[in-house]
């Protein structure tokens, strides 16, 4: 049995660590919160450069035709560091859904921009405060003309183009959009994480073209999901890492009652707590790893069981960070709440646990039919 | 990754399985030894530990030269994966295999080792282990039982508790405290000791689960010869810790219904007018339990990797007993909800499904208990693999017999 990544892809793991340290990944974040830009571009021209967004793409497209455990390593990273880049809307959620369902046109046209960051793109799937489902979708495409509105979309305003789920003839189907063409209105939105850029989308009348499948479009779009939720969890793992590791230093060196507070066991049993998450999540994402690598028909299951586990992870760290430290936890100043937001960006944006949850189970209990 | 086994291991693999195909009965085939009493377990449980031996299968990871099998560290994995599968007794040896015997290994006499390692691999003699006391639990340093040194001949006197097995015991591995004067952990010494000892004497404890499976044992001037000292005089306490390692190393998942028993409940039970399973709260419940299951499934996972390239396993272990003890406690409780208030009947056999979530229901508490308490594990997590200091401590630098305790 070997369920480890190979030395290759620790290596690739450790080199992405330092790179992004060296990038101060972390302090660009925070810049990017507190300034007007919606990505550091510098940080993201470096990553095209390191040949990241060319990861899953294959060579004839000009990508770097590595596979899903190369891209799991680099996620845990990214996360760790809150890259504040498109990174994740372009390459777990455009770039996989053209790979796994679009016509060799489309990635033809597509994929090799994608590869050298010319282009980014993005999913576009929520569209009020009601979680989105087969019959409550608004967005109508007719003859591949586009009408509705979509809302925090991530990067949306960054990207060229975006994947947009849409009714036909009550049935959803999922189409592509360039976001420059006419009858696209892109407007940015705030939201709780200003360290990752947010738009709304309306659609009067615009140019879309369907992704054709001979598959229900919601079906496609659930796979898209379950694929992206896989790589969203390595982000969520390495966030939750780096909450337990900030708790961890500041309890050594915050001293009260004259002793490190690291020496409490309230403290202690909190550090070891958000450990216990950290391994339980860990473990699930190697399994959602190989799940991804290998195309396995558990795929849903180890999609949804990474997800559950990584979101609650993260939760439990990044709050019980800004409890470790206290008041200085609360404050603007400290780093915890660029990741307390972070974990509730990377929360909403597939999903909400409740459906994942119940994702689980709906897997769980068609494998047990079979 | 892959999850497959390497040629060497296929091969071992393929060893066990040839064996206990032949000789033991998988699981699900035969339903009577649930309700053995416990002589008779002991006697089904003694001729397979001699089948075992005879055929080179008892306590892999030991020499060969004392009982063993010279096996590594991944082929006993594989025996234990295999071993699943089949019905096979347990329960009776684990404590001396475990830990009495590699604790002899280090400490005890050449001559010692050749004369109690091979029926204690036979299964012939059980050992027990004598640590905890009353006033010694999680701080177990902190025991009193007194052993006085006159020629060649120590003298004990005190209790110890919680003692599993005692009472069917042959020999025992017991610490005490040889100088109450010394620092806690300085004046510690270990022995290991015959049962039938005159002096000793063993008391059943009823548990919650109305059970007996664990002791008092009371130490009346009983008399250990100096050469069943294992390690000096003093050092008992890091000969202890050697002990707890193996412990450590021994306690895996609880026993008892897990997330596929809940699952398969939920699906068959009625609830809030339709199945269980269409319940949301049900879901939700079950969702987190099954993270928890598959969690530690591949952490598992992780540490046989780590063990197949020929590394120590990480720290990762240490959550096992931790999450499964817990997650047993909510399944075991939430089980017997769903039944409604039958989940609470007796059943006649121990075979009917509210047997296994009320078994699960005591034994969880147990566990949470059993060899670490959930606190002290949480503080060697911290300690231990996170490196944080220990709690501060009122006894340190202090003669033992000057430690404030319960009773002064």
């Amino acid at each position: 049995m070997n369920f480890e990544f190979s030395s290759d892809q620790m290596l690739l793991r450790d080199q992405a660590r330092k790179f992004l340290q060296g990038q101060e990944s972390v302090r660009k974040a925070r810049e990017i919160l507190e300034g007007d830009n919606s990505y550091d571009d510098p940080l993201w021209k470096s990553i095209i450069e390191m040949g990241w967004t060319a990861t899953t793409i294959p060579e004839d497209l000009d990508g770097l035709g590595l596979g899903y455990l190369e891209l799991c390593v680099i996620a845990e990273e990214l996360g760790r560091s809150l890259a504040p880049t498109p990174y994740s809307s372009s390459v777990y959620l455009a770039t996989e859904a053209l790979l796994l369902q679009s016509s060799e046109e489309i990635q033809k046209i597509y994929l090799p921009k994608l590869a050298v960051g010319e282009i980014v793109g993005t999913l576009a799937h929520t569209e009020d405060t009601t979680a989105p489902t087969q019959k409550n979708l608004k967005c109508e495409l007719n003859k591949n003309k586009l009408n509705g509105k979509k809302i925090a979309v991530p990067d949306g305003d960054i990207a060229n183009f975006a994947v947009v789920s849409a009714l036909t003839d009550k049935r959803v189907v999922l189409c592509i959009v360039d976001l420059s063409s006419k009858g696209v209105e892109v407007t940015s939105q705030q939201t709780l994480d200003p360290s990752r850029s947010h738009a709304s989308l309306t659609f009067k009348n615009a140019e879309a073209q369907i992704l054709e499948s001979d598959k229900d479009g919601w079906e496609v779009l659930q796979q898209i999901l379950d694929r992206a939720a896989i790589l969203f969890a390595f982000e969520q793992l390495g966030g939750a890492e780096a909450c337990m590791d900030m708790a961890k230093e500041y309890a050594l060196g915050r001293f009260a009652f004259g002793r490190p507070i690291a020496s409490f066991q309230a403290i202690k049993h909190k550090i070891a707590d958000m450990y216990i998450a950290v391994e339980l999540a860990r473990s699930n994402c190697y399994f959602g790893a190989w799940a991804l690598s290998t195309n396995s028909p558990e795929l849903p299951t180890a999609a949804a069981t990474a997800r559950v586990s990584a979101s609650k992870a993260f939760y439990e760290c990044s709050k019980e960070n800004i409890q470790t430290h206290g008041g200085m936890g609360f404050t603007w100043e400290f780093d915890c709440h660029l990741y307390y937001r972070r974990c509730r960006q990377l929360a909403a944006n597939i999903g909400s646990q409740a459906i994942w949850k119940n994702k689980l189970i709906n897997s769980l209990e068609k494998a047990n039919q079979i | 990754m892959d999850f497959n086994d390497s040629p060497e291991e296929a091969k071992f693999r393929k060893e066990v399985n040839d064996w206990l195909s032949i000789n033991a009965t998988p699981k699900g085939k035969s339903k009577d030894s649930a309700t053995l009493s416990e002589e008779d377990a002991l006697k089904v449980a003694k001729s397979w530990q001699t089948k075992l031996y005879d055929n080179g299968w008892a306590c892999l990871h030991w020499p060969k030269e004392y009982g063993g099998r010279d096996s590594t560290p991944i082929e006993r994995v594989i025996w234990g994966q295999e071993a699943s599968n089949y019905k096979l007794p347990a329960g009776f040896f684990e404590i001396g295999q475990g830990m009495a015997g590699p604790v002899l290994m280090m400490y005890a006499s050449e001559e010692q080792k050749k004369k109690y390692l091979p029926p204690m691999a036979k299964g012939e003699e059980i050992w027990c282990q004598l640590f905890s006391e009353p006033g010694a639990g999680s701080d177990l340093a902190g025991l009193k039982t007194k052993s006085v040194l006159d020629g060649d001949m120590w003298t004990i006197n005190g209790q110890k508790i919680w003692t599993s097995g005692a009472h069917y015991s042959d020999y025992g591995i017991l610490v005490t405290r040889s100088d109450p004067t010394a620092q806690k952990h300085k004046g510690l010494t270990y022995f290991f000791l015959d049962m039938k000892s005159p002096g000793v004497e063993v008391r059943p404890i009823k548990q919650i689960s109305g059970g007996a499976n664990f002791n008092e044992v009371y130490f009346t001037d009983v008399k250990i010869p100096d050469d069943q000292r294992l390690g000096g005089v003093g050092d008992g306490w890091k000969v202890a810790l050697t002990t707890l390692m193996n412990e450590r190393l021994a306690v895996g998942d609880a026993s008892g219904p897990d997330f596929n028993e809940i699952f398969n409940l939920a699906c068959k039970n009625d609830l809030n007018g339709d199945l269980a399973i269409k319940d949301g709260s049900v879901r939700d419940k079950l969702a987190d339990w099954y993270c928890q299951y598959s969690g530690l499934k591949y952490t598992k996972y992780r540490n046989i990797s780590a063990l197949s390239r020929g590394e120590t396993p990480g720290p990762q272990a240490s959550i096992t007993k931790i999450v499964s003890g817990n997650k047993l406690q909510e399944i075991a409780n939430f089980g017997m909800d769903v039944m409604d208030a039958a989940g609470i009947v007796r059943p006649d056999s121990f075979e009917e499904e509210q047997a296994m979530y009320q078994m699960g229901f005591f034994g969880a508490a147990g566990i949470r208990i059993a060899g670490g308490t959930d606190e002290i594990l949480r503080n060697i997590i911290s300690e231990q693999v996170l490196g944080l200091p220990q709690d501060m401590r009122a006894d340190k630098g202090i003669p033992f017999n000057k430690i404030p305790t319960s009773n002064k």
